[in-house]
């Protein structure tokens, strides 16, 4: 692939690297990265992304953008009040990078649609806001060999890890959503605006490690993170043998919609 | 007193005591939410309340994060 001047000039800083250059640049703009919820996390994973020049943006949201959003959804402004999640988002990612293709899913992410459309994609991001959905992920990229990063936020908090094929994953650790209403959701608890910047721009970096193959990912390790104390911490993990989805004796093996998602679903 | 390890930090416990014992006393706000790892290994839920730690034990308390939006 040749660069246009203007390419090389505006990847100049990646270029730079000397664990991008421009054949890792090349693979950024080769890369197609699903980015699932267009909110809080889905915000800034797309605005980097789209500066990075990931070649292929998809970017799947059922919701429309509310005012309570704008706290800390900075991919959405106050005159995309009311307008669906996934156009304010790709206007966004077109004005900053006209390099990059933005598909667009109006729609949830569920059990029936999951790997349709994950298939067309080299990873996969977690920018979601609950638990049902999070496992779904967990579970359609394991089932189909795809990597993705795991993201999760709450009040001062927040968490992440990454997994390829054969790693841990997030039902190593998690095994199963809690129960509806368990543990609060941001729209209960609250969320300091930043930490999903904070969070958001960590899976966005994974996300440009793993197009690129510069670093270490956060494979096997769950990285946690409290803005009150400014503490980070990362905690080793292995693939659980006992995991339902990747253990040596898995029990489920196809995806299956929880139902907390579909009364999330229905109250929308 | 006996030194264990939790989520990276050192922590003086007197034994016996169980993971469950130790749950209560870190006073985890949401207890049956909480995942656990002993010396690198998922425990189930079922086995807190009859695994006793011991001496050099490290425990990490992993919570459930479900924001995003």
């Amino acid at each position: 692939m040749d660069f246009t001047g203007e390419q090389i000039e505006r990847y100049s800083r990646h270029i730079l690297l000397q664990d991008i250059g421009v054949e890792g640049q090349e693979k950024i703009l080769n890369g197609k990265v699903l980015v699932i919820g267009a909110g809080g996390l889905g915000a800034p994973i797309l605005l980097y992304l789209a500066a990075a020049g990931v070649g292929t943006l998809g970017v799947i949201d059922g919701d429309v953008v509310d005012l309570s959003n704008l706290q800390r959804q900075v991919i959405h402004f106050t005159p995309d009040v009311g307008k669906p999640k996934v156009e304010s988002a790709k206007e966004k990612i077109n004005q900053i990078n006209p390099d990059v293709k933005v598909v667009t899913y109006h729609e949830f992410f569920t059990a029936e649609n999951a790997f349709d459309i994950i298939q067309d994609y080299d990873f996969i991001v977690d920018g979601t806001d609950n638990f049902p959905v999070k496992f779904l992920i967990n579970d359609a990229c394991v089932l189909a060999g795809k990597p993705f990063s795991h993201g999760g936020i709450l009040r001062f908090d927040g968490q992440t890890l990454t997994h390829l094929p054969g790693t841990a994953c997030y039902r190593c650790a998690f095994h199963s959503p809690p129960p509806p209403n368990a543990v609060p959701t941001c729209s209960q608890a609250g969320v300091l605006g930043a930490i999903a910047g904070m969070l958001g721009t960590i899976q966005a970096a994974e996300v440009l490690k793993y197009l690129t193959g510069a670093g270490d990912l956060l494979t096997n390790r769950l990285l946690t993170f409290n803005a009150k104390t400014m503490n980070f911490r990362t905690v080793n993990l292995k693939p659980n043998k006992k995991c339902p989805v990747c253990g040596e004796h898995p029990t489920i093996t196809e995806l299956v919609e929880s139902e907390q998602a579909v009364c999330e679903l229905k109250s929308k | 007193m006996s030194k264990i390890k939790v989520n990276d930090e050192s922590q003086e416990v007197t034994f016996p005591l169980t993971v469950t014992g130790l749950i209560k006393l870190n006073n985890v706000l949401q207890p049956d939410m909480v995942s656990v790892q002993l010396n690198g290994e998922f425990l189930e839920r079922q086995d807190f309340e009859t695994t006793e730690l011991k001496e050099g034990d490290e425990i990490d308390f992993l919570y459930f994060m479900g924001g995003g939006c």
